[in-house]
């Protein structure tokens, strides 16, 4: 058998394509992106970025309502957004597989929290599989397909970071062809409106019951009777950690979290003395197993923040040794930062410069709260910039947007800022919306978005018009700009605050990084030690100790933004091929 | 082959694909391997890490604090950020490249000075001036796999198994100059 070496998330990927998924829709998430990534690879899955996650997982909901297995990837957050139809595709459940996989992320690598997506399978009454390695991720997304059929229900996937992210071996498997059967009407199951839902809550309690006693039989929930002094009960990442720091220890393995087999817990806990729950986050199982009175502990121990670790595992199984071994002191902390040429900084420094109050949002450009930018007084969550930057009007009075602006990327306002554009245009304000452009999705690795021109596979696709839109919102005042021509930014973003009336002005540059020929390198001639190069934080430009500045040319990119703010007309552009 | 492995850098210095190598040998090998990654926000020129493990079953894709049998640090300072994770006396092979973080960016602070002392009390030090050689071999994007190189020598590994492992994770059209690079790496470790 063929094996390979799979991202987590790649291993989902394959098991999707394995089990005859068809049709694929998220919305790009560290750490999920990846699966859907991979997706694009496999000819018979049709795949796509939606705009939001709400939208995937309504259009996998959709395939797998008219008999195509489907799936739908995103991170926790965005799993907050696909709620809604979640909570009631458990009502009507499904024709064919539906899979929705979700991604934690413990220790906040690259998120705005730390929620624990579990406490979703309970409230939407829908199972959750936590896989504990990529073979499991691939073995599982399989399963999930069918428990999703043979159930009728949504089935949950969830993942952490150290799953999505983390390579091991996988046995490949070949595709099981599963042909989509024809259109059936069924609007008692598939009209949700009260009479129907009605009937429909009754089915999903009676399927939760059935899972629940089912789930004691079924594999992926697994016993290892060792040492009956200790007993461990772990899923996910857990299980390695927990196998590594406690070898001999019994340890029952959870393939399914939710809903929990209480007959084969019970059997476990009557068999050990010591019951210990270890997981990552919220105690959700822990507590789940208190409700059931059994005297599980744990949460006590590993607490509710970050990520374990075999260290962190074995001290709360067996105590001892606290501290973490510390870094030596002379190393320095290496902050994330904006790329040299990235254009989000050429409209940080505009608006630092006229020192306004700057609601963010969710992507690369959040960087522009780090020092020497400190350029944005709130980030939230997806979308959220315009409709916080239209409270605050609505709290500190009209005179407040005079000085402020909400700054927001093309994918995060297609994503969930345009509702609130729209909402601050029919409600009377009279806020400023910047709208980075750079025509990509760019933190998460650059995927396509409806403002790109592309589609996931990189053909042309219509090009969604951002000014266009939000003149169809009813913004009478929708300007573009170039970052780089600071002076008409800045006089544009000073006229657009100060007018009393919603406006939007759309800032056009492609990431940085998408460019792969740059303009040669800038060097320094006469540098006056002034300082004012330094405060856009750009990597390129480096100061030393008498306060002169030297650009590096092997990652400077000629962007000419330091050109711009130099008082003294210092920065010079090298010839091609000269050295400094 | 049994071997914990830590692999640091800058992010964008190539550390995902050495670390990809690597688990491709291992698997060529017929060893189990995880490799753990970071991918997202802490790639924009934040510190990255990478764990390797490689044994006949591997359990955690962690390794742990004062486990790692080896470190290959794509910049000095993060070599020496690391060191925590490596066992007493354990192989450091280090890119002596600085690349300065924004505190000394905006002259708020010294890059360190003693790093590498500070590496040659810790382990069994193989310090190489990789970009210089990337820049001679007129291909500098590749530090990672000259760095490789000279851990693979370093180790006393196959080389011909390290070649197919090369040329089976870069692309088709680099093949040649990732070759070249390893080989010029394998060079270096014997200086």
């Amino acid at each position: 058998m063929e094996k390979a070496l799979l991202l987590g998330d790649e291993a989902i990927a394959r098991g999707a394509w394995e089990a005859g998924c068809r049709v694929v829709s998220s919305y790009p998430g560290t750490p999920s992106t990846e699966v859907t990534e991979a997706i694009a690879a496999y000819k018979e899955i049709n795949a796509e970025w939606a705009p939001n996650e709400k939208v995937s997982l309504e259009v996998a909901f959709g395939a797998a309502m008219a008999g195509a297995r489907a799936m739908a990837c995103m991170k926790h957050v965005g799993l907050n957004v696909a709620a809604d139809p979640l909570f009631t595709a458990a009502y009507t459940g499904v024709r064919a597989g539906l899979v929705v996989v979700v991604a934690d992320d413990p220790a906040m690598f690259s998120s705005q929290n730390e929620q624990d997506s579990r406490y979703y399978a309970r409230s939407a009454h829908v199972p959750i599989l936590e896989p504990s390695d990529s073979q499991e991720c691939k073995d599982f997304t399989a399963l999930a397909f069918a428990l999703s059929e043979q159930y009728d229900t949504p089935v949950l996937v969830r993942l952490t970071t150290r799953i999505a992210h983390a390579r091991s071996l996988v046995t490949l498997g070949e595709r099981l062809d599963r042909p989509v059967p024809a259109w059936e009407k069924e609007p008692q199951k598939y009209v949700m409106m009260p009479g129907n839902a009605r009937r429909r809550h009754p089915i999903v309690e009676q399927r939760e019951k059935k899972l629940a006693e089912d789930a004691s039989e079924m594999e992926i929930n697994r016993i290892e009777m060792r040492d009956t002094t200790l007993g461990v009960v772990c899923a996910s990442v857990c299980y390695p950690y927990v196998r590594e720091a406690a070898p001999d220890a019994s340890v029952f393995k959870l393939g399914m979290t939710y809903p929990l087999p209480e007959t084969a817990l019970r059997a476990f806990a009557a068999k050990v003395e010591r019951l210990i729950v270890i997981e990552e986050l919220e105690p959700f199982m822990e507590d789940s197993l208190k409700a059931m009175g059994l005297p599980a502990a744990g949460k006590a121990e590993t607490g509710l923040q970050g990520e374990l670790g075999v260290r962190k595992v074995r001290r709360a199984l067996f105590g001892g040794e606290t501290r973490l071994i510390a870094a030596p002191p002379q190393v320095l902390p290496r902050p994330p930062a904006l790329c040299p040429g990235c254009p989000h900084r050429a409209v940080f420094n505009i608006l630092r410069k006229q020192k306004l109050n700057v609601f963010g949002d969710i992507g690369c450009y959040t960087l522009g709260a780090t020092p020497p930018l400190n350029a944005m007084d709130a980030t939230l969550c997806m979308g959220a910039s315009i409709g916080m930057a239209f409270g605050a009007e609505k709290a500190q009075g009209k005179a407040f947007s005079r000085k402020s602006v909400a700054v927001i990327g093309d994918s995060t306002f297609l994503h969930s800022g345009v509702t609130a554009l729209i909402d601050a245009v029919y409600n009377s304000g009279t806020i400023t919306v910047l709208i980075l452009d750079n025509r990509i999705t760019g933190m998460t690795g650059h995927q396509e978005n409806p403002a790109s021109g592309r589609d996931i596979y990189g053909s042309p696709a219509p090009m969604l018009d951002l000014a266009a839109l939000c003149q169809a919102c009813g913004v009478k005042h929708v300007r573009t700009a170039d970052p780089y021509d600071q002076k008409a930014l800045d006089a544009a973003v000073g006229e657009e605050v100060s007018r009393e009336a919603v406006s939007v002005i759309v800032v056009k540059w492609p990431c940085i990084l998408l460019e792969k020929e740059h303009p040669a390198p800038y060097h320094v001639e006469g540098c006056k030690a002034c300082g004012v190069c330094m405060r856009l934080g750009c990597p390129a430009i480096g100061s030393g100790a008498d306060r002169t500045v030297q650009i590096n040319p092997n990652t400077c990119v000629g962007c000419g933004l330091c050109a711009s703010v130099c008082p003294f007309g210092c920065m010079k552009l090298l010839e091609r091929g000269e050295h400094a | 082959m049994r071997m914990d492995l830590i692999i640091v850098g800058v992010g964008g210095q190539g550390i995902l694909l050495a670390s990809r190598v690597m688990g491709r040998l291992a698997m060529n090998a017929g060893r189990d391997v995880k490799v753990s990654e970071v991918h997202g926000m802490s790639q924009r020129g934040g510190d990255v890490i990478t764990h390797v493990r490689i044994a006949e079953a591997v359990q955690s894709p962690l390794i742990e604090e004062g486990k790692a049998d080896a470190m290959i640090a794509f910049e000095r300072m993060e070599a020496v950020r690391a060191l925590p994770y490596l066992k007493k006396g354990g192989l450091i092979v280090v890119n002596t490249q600085k690349i300065a973080p924004a505190p000394v960016l905006a002259g708020a602070a010294e890059y360190p000075e003693g790093l590498l002392d500070a590496l040659e009390s810790a382990g069994e030090l193989l310090a190489l001036d990789a970009q210089h050689i990337a820049k001679k071999l007129k291909a500098p994007r590749a530090v990672n796999i000259i760095l490789l190189g000279a851990f693979a020598r370093r180790r006393g590994g196959d080389q011909a198994a390290w070649l197919e492992a090369v040329s089976a994770c870069v692309p088709p059209r680099t093949v040649e100059a990732n070759l070249s690079a390893f080989l010029a790496g394998w060079e270096a470790a014997v200086q």
